[in-house]
């Protein structure tokens, strides 16, 4: 493949794209708010201005260089899972503990970044796992110990394993993915997931009447997942075969995928969110929430693309 | 005007006010250099009506106490330009050790030192006072100690008094959470957790102490009433 500023061009021209669409975003919420006037838009145009910040740091890291842009997912992670430790119940006890966990992030990503996948694989699930149980149970401190052992692990999957992948597809796809490298399977992954988030959104919008889950997350309807679902599907399947060397069939199949599993991800946080009671899970994206608001799709769309087309397709 | 006498090395010796400078730059250093990036990007902070600090002294700001994190992190909020300016009261049986904690407490943080208990000859707010005089903006802790953290105990009546010595001057009241968990007492292991900050309308001397008491105790807990914190035991 030809490179352009170190980047495959398809690569490239994702990216206009993807600022293409922020431009037109920007406009038509300009002209809403015009007619309407900037209130009725306010959470609207915080939310676009929050997407351009997203963009364009991403953008950066990419154009960058690997090291720079592992770094930088790593700490997305990092603001994850410390978003995630701020809202649950913990003990004092596992202050130290809780610090083991941080220091996994680094570690999580640096096996990511060297491409040693028989580690990067076992490091949280397995070495983590029991050594979190373990220093727990050391402290000697058995009240509330399931409850505090659960949650922090289960904490630790989500916002630094399965987020972890993120960095794995683009380290290692430079060699899996001939068409344009690691940056095109990320491209294509956060894309079309992040597409698949607001195209469920507005559909729910429109047309959105029968819930699917009304205790968990009461916006969430069948029109919004099957029409996000549709248009998702749509998309990737014409951008998969210009940033993979997925055929249109097999794209088709990763968009229905990525559809699904973001929409799964949404949900999840959504029980636990509302089981702790709040609605947002912080206030640093304005518009979106925090953190955990804008990745809890890609905590399921994450991990099942990346296993799926290293299943398929890694050689 | 008669020259200054030289060092031996020729150098002219540091001048009060050259010292005192001096020492300004080092505070605005040391937050913009250290406690700011620790603050924003090891802890993080959900800060919430921020435009009701204090923007010029006299003025006392007024907080619950759960970490040493608690003072930086007030401060850290505060503009470099105003830093020099703004002075963390804090026990001088603590602080005034020499040592590192010495060193940071009186040249990097700034803190006005006063002596708790005992001796009551001398007024022990009579520094404070001073301060607020030269149109500073004192932080109080009327919790008196860290205490047991995250957990909010009664206010000691100091604060009501020298709000009562000033009552030109804005009382802002001011509710931390999370700090407790990141940096306890007696511990010195940072653990990143994102913290709350709310600052509420600030209020003027009501002219009694028992109502500058319930008045603070109420807005504080009021704050305190705004977030929905997790179990921390």
């Amino acid at each position: 493949m030809t490179l352009y500023l170190g980047q495959p061009w398809p690569v490239l021209a994702a990216l206009a794209i993807v600022y293409g669409v922020l431009i037109l975003a920007t406009i038509v919420v300009g002209l809403i708010a015009r007619r309407r006037g900037a209130e009725a838009t306010q959470e609207l145009s915080a939310r676009v201005r929050s997407w351009w910040w997203i963009v364009s740091l991403f953008t950066v890291t990419i154009l960058i260089g690997r090291g720079m842009a592992v770094t930088f997912l790593g700490f997305i992670s990092f603001l994850a899972l410390k978003e995630f430790l701020s809202l649950v119940p913990t003990r004092r006890v596992d202050r130290t503990t809780l610090l083991w966990v941080y220091l996994a992030v680094p570690v999580q990503f640096y096996l990511a970044y060297i491409n040693r996948y028989g580690l990067f694989i076992v490091f949280i699930p397995v070495w983590m796992f029991l050594f979190v149980s373990m220093t727990m149970a050391l402290r000697g401190e058995t009240e509330g110990f399931l409850r505090a052992v659960g949650i922090v692990s289960w904490g630790m999957m989500m916002t630094v394993f399965t987020l972890s992948h993120m960095a794995y597809l683009l380290v290692s796809g430079d060699r899996q993915n001939v068409v344009a490298g690691g940056a095109g399977l990320l491209c294509f992954l956060l894309f079309t997931t992040q597409f698949n988030d607001v195209a469920q959104f507005f559909w729910g919008k429109l047309f959105g009447r029968h819930r699917i889950v009304p205790k968990v997350s009461p916006k969430k309807t069948w029109e919004g997942f099957l029409g996000g679902l549709l248009t998702t599907t749509a998309l990737a399947a014409i951008t998969g075969p210009m940033l993979t060397p997925m055929s249109h069939l097999w794209s088709l199949a990763a968009g229905a995928m990525l559809a699904t599993a973001g929409f799964v991800g949404d949900v999840t946080m959504s029980a636990v969110k509302r089981d702790l009671g709040i609605k947002d899970s912080g206030s640093m994206i304005p518009g979106h929430g925090g953190i955990l608001d804008r990745v809890d799709s890609l905590t399921y769309a994450v991990p099942v693309f990346a296993h799926a087309y290293r299943y398929f397709f890694y050689s | 005007m008669s020259e200054p006498a030289r060092r031996p090395d020729g150098a002219l010796p540091m001048t009060e006010p050259r010292r005192a400078r001096f020492g300004s730059l080092l505070k605005q250093l040391f937050f913009a250099a250290v406690v700011r990036p620790v603050v924003l990007v090891i802890l993080g902070l959900n800060v919430r009506r921020r435009q009701l600090l204090p923007e010029a002294g006299p003025a006392v700001i007024v907080a619950n106490h759960n970490s040493h994190l608690d003072t930086l992190t007030l401060m850290s909020l505060m503009p470099l330009a105003l830093l020099p300016k703004v002075r963390p009261v804090a026990a001088a049986d603590y602080f005034m050790t020499g040592g590192l904690k010495g060193f940071i407490a009186n040249e990097l943080v700034g803190i006005i030192p006063i002596v708790r208990g005992g001796n009551r000859e001398r007024d022990p707010l009579e520094p404070c006072k001073q301060a607020l005089k030269r149109g500073e903006i004192l932080i109080l802790f009327p919790e008196g100690t860290r205490g047991e953290p995250e957990r909010l105990s009664s206010f000691k009546r100091g604060v009501a008094h020298l709000a009562g010595a000033f009552p030109e001057a804005p009382v802002v009241p001011v509710f931390t959470h999370g700090l407790g968990k990141a940096l306890p007492k007696g511990s010195w292991l940072l653990v990143p957790f994102f913290c709350d900050i709310f600052v509420g309308e600030s209020f003027r001397w009501p002219g009694a102490i028992d109502t500058f008491m319930a008045t603070l105790e109420a807005r504080i807990s009021g704050l305190a009433s705004e977030g929905r914190f997790p179990p921390w035991t």
